[in-house]
């Protein structure tokens, strides 16, 4: 780690450990900005809706909303409390209000007043969480590995993790005429757009499955979703054919269509961006506990730890979520 | 800072319309009913937050039954003011409020606190009709105040919102956020009211953590700040009304600053050693309806 000691030897090229990095691969299909683009095109037709943020418009998409509607944006400042208070507050009159900050500031500081001002009244309130999982290299500070464990426990609200644009553009309206409180993992940016070739529409609390497979099922949420297909793709040049069930809703959960995949005799592979502990593996599990389905099912999650800092691919394959890691992850299960 | 709007606002608060004897005599008669309706809940219950329903009656009955707009009969009527009990364990007191306000019924202020009763004894919103938010985990409040008074200036509503207070809550940070964030905004249809009772879960506020200079913080947060005799009907009256008169859509949000004495009203728990959960013996209760009419009618008389 000292630079001191090897001054004189040429040091190789370092990865940046980016803020905020894409987990775009080169020359994938992007769209910009869907989650602000979304809520401007949502708010153009529903003129309930109203945005607000915690100093991180820009950082979060919002600012696409504000530009286009200042009089319906509420800046809040660096006050998460306050932030999640208002958006109550907004809901208690009729609004819409879709409420943004990173993951960890929504799931971690800001709990209560999520818990006891939205989620106890079951209002419209609408957190729209940055970073979830490993999408940052700045550390535990930043990285919201455990959000949706945290989330998990309070009642009414709605947990959607989603892919990629797709998946957020049609969420989006969706989220704001559901009743209740959400929370959205957002991915932002210049976003994936992956499912776009699966025939796929959101609907939310429906798992869907966008690939069929004979020796494995994937059941994925979020970002690994994106890295499942790709992963199903390689595995079929080792004659190895995967099928793919994407559940960008995480609770309520579709039990029901999960547990129709995973009662076969197919290897079944759970893979998230987050914690092993309380994510999509354990909601998998426990429906399947629950059912009475005596099934091994074989997780592809972040470890039980604070995750090291570092450069997002580096990370990635350090942690498991990479396509190499998940292939190397099956082939083994199956030998 | 507009110096010259401050400075006009200033001279307001030196010179008060004096509120009429009749309405300071309407307002001590509501005060009166509201500590012997939360008498008898606490006698039901053998204990409760009666020293703050005592202690805050004063500041309820001025809101209620002064200054704020709504409809007995229709409580979630769009255009009413809204008020809101952040300290939700001052529910008996707020029922007793709802109970002479019409919206809740003098005969179910029984159930206080009993299994399937609309009157839990921390205030819920989803349980009461008039209960704004649901208060308790403190230093909410003016959060959702905030959120409540964009959202009402937002679609062009001129209700004003009280969010009501106590000086434990000025420890929790939230509080300052949401301070912040109403001058920001300039949330000039918000009021604050907060009851400076001076005790808190663990003794008195200045021994568990100092809140003064009160005043100060609050001016310095942007807020046009009045502190008052919070069991003064006629001082509260005449800061209410030069709340009222600087109230706007667009300006100061305002802040009154009440200090109260636990069990007020009440000679036998006014001397007692005051504590947030006050034991109340069973053959007491008696003695403290007897003491408060006897304080009231004297003062009345006088």
């Amino acid at each position: 780690m000292s630079t001191t000691a090897t001054a004189a030897v040429p040091k190789p090229k370092l990865k940046t450990s980016a803020m905020i990095a894409s987990f775009a691969d080169p020359g994938q299909k992007t769209a910009p900005a869907p989650f602000g683009h979304a809520l401007v095109k949502a708010a153009q037709e529903n003129d309930k809706i109203v945005g607000l943020t915690a100093d991180l418009g820009k950082y979060t998409d919002m600012h696409i909303f504000a530009q286009a509607f200042p009089e319906r944006f509420f800046q809040m400042g660096m006050a998460e409390q306050l932030l999640f208070g208002a958006a109550a507050g907004l809901a208690e009159t009729g609004l819409i209000p879709f409420a943004s900050t990173y993951s960890v500031f929504a799931a971690r500081r800001a709990y209560d007043f999520l818990c006891l001002d939205s989620a106890e009244p079951n209002l419209n309130v609408n957190i729209v969480g940055g970073l979830p999982g490993l999408t940052t290299g700045y550390g535990p500070s930043h990285q919201a590995t455990e959000d949706m464990a945290i989330f998990r426990g309070m009642p009414n609200l709605t947990i959607v993790d989603p892919c990629d644009s797709i998946d957020i553009e049609q969420a989006v309206p969706q989220l704001a005429a559901s009743e209740g409180p959400t929370y959205l993992r957002l991915l932002r940016g210049n976003v994936p757009t992956v499912l776009d070739e699966y025939g796929y529409t959101f609907e939310l609390g429906k798992a869907k499955v966008l690939r069929g497979g004979n020796d494995v099922v994937f059941i994925s949420s979020g970002l690994m979703t994106m890295r499942a297909l790709q992963a199903a793709k390689a595995l079929a040049e080792h004659n190895v054919d995967v099928a793919v069930v994407h559940t960008p809703t995480i609770k309520p959960f579709d039990a029901a269509t999960v547990l129709a995949e995973i009662n076969t005799d197919r290897l079944a592979v759970t893979l998230e961006n987050h914690s092993v502990i309380g994510g999509l593996f354990e909601t998998v599990a426990s429906a399947v506990v629950t059912a009475g389905l005596g099934k091994r099912v074989v997780p592809v999650a972040l470890p039980d730890q604070f995750l090291d800092a570092g450069a997002l691919p580096t990370l990635h394959d350090r942690y498991g979520l990479t396509v190499q890691k998940i292939m190397a992850k099956v082939l083994a299960e199956l030998k | 800072m507009t110096t010259t709007k401050e400075a006009q606002l200033t001279a307001t608060l030196e010179t008060p319309s004096a509120p009429t004897n009749e309405r300071v005599g309407s307002v001590s008669a509501a005060a009166y009913r509201i500590r012997h309706h939360a008498l008898n809940m606490g006698e039901v219950q053998g204990q409760g937050y009666v020293g703050q329903a005592l202690g805050a009656a004063d500041m309820l009955a001025t809101v209620y039954s002064d200054q704020l707009n709504y409809r007995a009969e229709d409580p979630e009527w769009e255009a009413r003011d809204r008020f809101l009990l952040s300290t939700g364990h001052y529910a008996i007191g707020h029922y007793a409020a709802l109970a002479e306000a019409g919206i809740v019924p003098i005969s179910e202020l029984e159930t206080y606190g009993s299994d399937d009763s609309r009157l839990p004894m921390s205030g819920m919103s989803t349980y009461t009709p008039g209960m704004e938010i649901s208060g308790g985990s403190l230093g909410h409040g003016l959060t959702i105040a905030v959120g409540m008074a964009l959202g009402l200036r937002y679609q062009g509503s001129d209700a004003r919102i009280y969010n009501f207070l106590s000086d434990g809550e000025l420890d929790e940070g939230s509080t300052w956020e949401a301070a912040m964030g109403a001058h920001h905004h300039q949330l000039g249809n918000l009021t604050a009211m907060v009851d400076i009772n001076a005790l808190q879960a663990d003794g008195k506020t200045d021994t568990v953590l100092r809140t003064e200079p009160v005043t100060e913080k609050w001016e310095s947060f942007g807020w046009y700040t009045q502190r008052v005799d919070g069991n003064d009907v006629g001082a509260l009256l005449a800061a209410f009304d030069n709340a009222a008169a600087q109230a706007a859509a667009v300006g100061r949000p305002s802040v009154i600053l009440c200090d109260t004495k636990v069990g007020r009203g009440v000679t036998l728990l006014e001397e007692r050693e005051k504590a947030h959960f006050m034991r109340i013996e069973e053959h007491e209760w008696q003695t403290c309806r007897e003491q408060l009419t006897a304080g009231y009618e004297g003062k009345a008389s006088a």
